[in-house]
């Protein structure tokens, strides 16, 4: 497998046009730490010095997560249309899938994790770091009744900076629409796991996130309904150091367990195997 | 008109709020208060009433009219206590087989230290997940501005119906314009693209109904009392099956 391919992440100094030789190096955001890319990839873009997770898609999520060659992906050639005529959303659309190199906001499909059948979704924070739009709404509604049929457990990795305006109402309708989605393979009995990373916000925070059985987060993810700027409006001061990240989260009774990268496929395939049918 | 005009209208100043309505549809309306875990969220109102004798689940967001009163009410932006509270209601009128009238007017929901302490989007996204389930009849009205998913979760409904110079949208026109244009004297433009009008709801079969205003508020909510007991009686008839699989496919075909 080409890992230089795969694992790539918006912050390196090849996406800023920098030189191309190996041995090129990535600055931590949080720690400042000199990384060389080679070695960030090998350890899944987390930062060695300090634990930061950068952010990832998802091909690179499947990679670490999926037993190799079981990914199928489900309506991977849906794509947004801009129904409103909303100025601009055309070119945005085009920009999101170069810098993503994706057709749309979240990837779906099935696999196996350690030998674990399940339905999966993965957003992506390179596409209009996952907007909630139609198409994305549809998605996630098309994999839970794809996974209710076949009485799957669904894994969703959710980002999102909120909703996709330019689809006006009809985007918050998606919220709707996923929510009776998950009602209905939740009543079917089958485990929904969700998997906060950075950020959830916004209207994705307030509806399918926040409803999986379990509820897992990767460190230092920022998880809120409201952005931290909205806030910082509404209440005129500036917010504490760690406000909205999932270790707060966590303290607030908000999510089950945070679990770094590394740990990540096997606590899946853990979690997936307690929730097994009909083998108690 | 144009939509912005129609963002002012439904913001404005001496328009009918939540318990306005309320008082002048229902009959003998009981307020209930509490959510059972935290706190009483004055920014939204619920209890029980009877709508032409039957027993219906009321909940209303208000935003209070005078200034004091505005301030208790948080201006109408619930905090998730608002939205417990509703549910714990609505699962009560679904024990005792209660149609449940929503009201919306919100700005939003709140966007606070304290509302995100305790779980704001957790506490929506339990409204969404359960109003989907919810055995017994939902009918939504927006009355003046609906925020987004602070609206939303009180809009999970077997019918949606919106005043006419009420407004729905998913952002505010002031947010759209600073989000994406960083310009905020586009508010007009950003009003215009939203396409947030009862007239653009009806287009895009987000509601079944827009109610004309060109009366007073007294006939209004005589004509919607008639209305709300024939649609709510029409659905109480439905096999919960069939009450909940027609909810789904509402909110499915978007
Ligand atoms: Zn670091």
């Amino acid at each position: 497998m080409n890992l230089m391919g795969l694992f790539r992440s918006p912050q390196n100094e090849l996406e800023k046009g920098g030189s191309e030789e190996a041995g090129i190096t990535n600055t931590c955001p949080h720690c400042g730490a000199l990384l060389p890319l080679s070695e960030q990839w090998e350890n899944l873009n987390v930062c060695s010095a300090c634990g930061y997770h950068f952010r990832i898609g998802p091909r690179e999520r499947i990679a670490y997560l999926t037993d190799e060659n079981t990914f199928l992906e489900l309506d991977g050639n849906l794509k947004s249309k801009d129904f409103l005529n909303f100025p601009g959303y055309d070119q945005k659309l085009r920009n999101a899938k170069l810098a993503s190199r994706e057709k749309e906001g979240v990837v779906c499909g099935e696999a196996k994790i350690c030998g674990e059948p399940c339905a999966l979704f993965f957003m992506d924070p390179n596409f209009m770091i996952g907007s909630m739009g139609t198409v994305v709404g549809e998605k996630i509604t098309r994999l839970f009744e794809y996974a209710l049929a076949r009485s799957l457990p669904v894994v969703g990795f959710t980002v999102s900076g909120g909703a996709r305006m330019q689809e006006g109402i009809l985007s918050l309708m998606q919220m709707a629409k996923t929510s009776g989605a998950l009602r209905k393979h939740s009543d079917g009995g089958n485990f929904y796991l969700t998997v906060l990373t950075d950020p959830t916000t916004g209207g994705v925070t307030a509806s399918f996130a926040m409803d999986g059985d379990i509820i897992m987060a990767e460190p230092g993810a920022t998880v809120g309904f409201a952005g931290a700027r909205v806030i910082e409006q509404t209440i005129r001061k500036k917010l504490p150091q760690g406000f909205q990240t999932a270790e707060f989260l966590l303290e607030h009774g908000f999510v089950d367990l945070i679990v770094p990268r590394s740990e990540q496929k096997e606590t899946i395939a853990k979690l997936l195997r307690l929730h097994k049918r009909g083998n108690a | 008109m144009g939509a912005y005009d129609k963002v002012l209208l439904a913001r404005g100043k001496g328009r009918a709020t939540g318990l306005s309505y309320v008082n002048n549809i229902f009959e003998d309306f009981l307020e209930l208060h509490g959510d059972r875990r935290f706190a009483d969220d004055p920014a939204i109102v619920g209890g029980l009433a009877t709508l032409s004798g039957m027993p219906v689940t009321v909940i209303a967001m208000e935003k209070g009219s005078e200034t004091k009163e505005k301030v208790r009410r948080n201006f109408g932006s619930p905090n998730p206590e608002g939205y417990r509270k509703s549910l714990r209601l609505m699962k009560q009128a679904e024990k005792f087989h209660r149609p449940v009238v929503c009201f919306v007017d919100t700005s939003g929901a709140f966007c606070g230290m304290g509302a995100e302490e305790r779980g704001q989007g957790q506490a929506i996204a339990e409204n969404l997940f359960e109003m989907m389930d919810l055995k017994t009849p939902i009918i939504s009205l927006l009355i003046g501005e609906g925020g987004s998913g602070g609206a939303l979760a009180l809009a999970v409904a077997d019918r949606v119906w919106i005043l006419e110079n009420a407004v729905y949208s998913v952002i505010s026109p002031e947010g759209c314009a600073s989000i994406l244009w960083k310009d905020a004297k586009k508010v007009k433009e950003a009003a215009e693209c939203l396409a947030l009008t009862a007239e653009d709801m009806k287009r895009l079969e987000v509601v079944e109904r827009v109610i004309p205003e060109d009366r007073d508020l007294e006939t209004i909510c005589q004509e919607l009392r008639t209305q709300l007991s024939e649609e709510l009686s029409a659905l109480s008839a439905l096999p919960p099956e069939t009450l909940l699989e027609n909810r789904y496919q509402r909110f499915r075909k978007f």
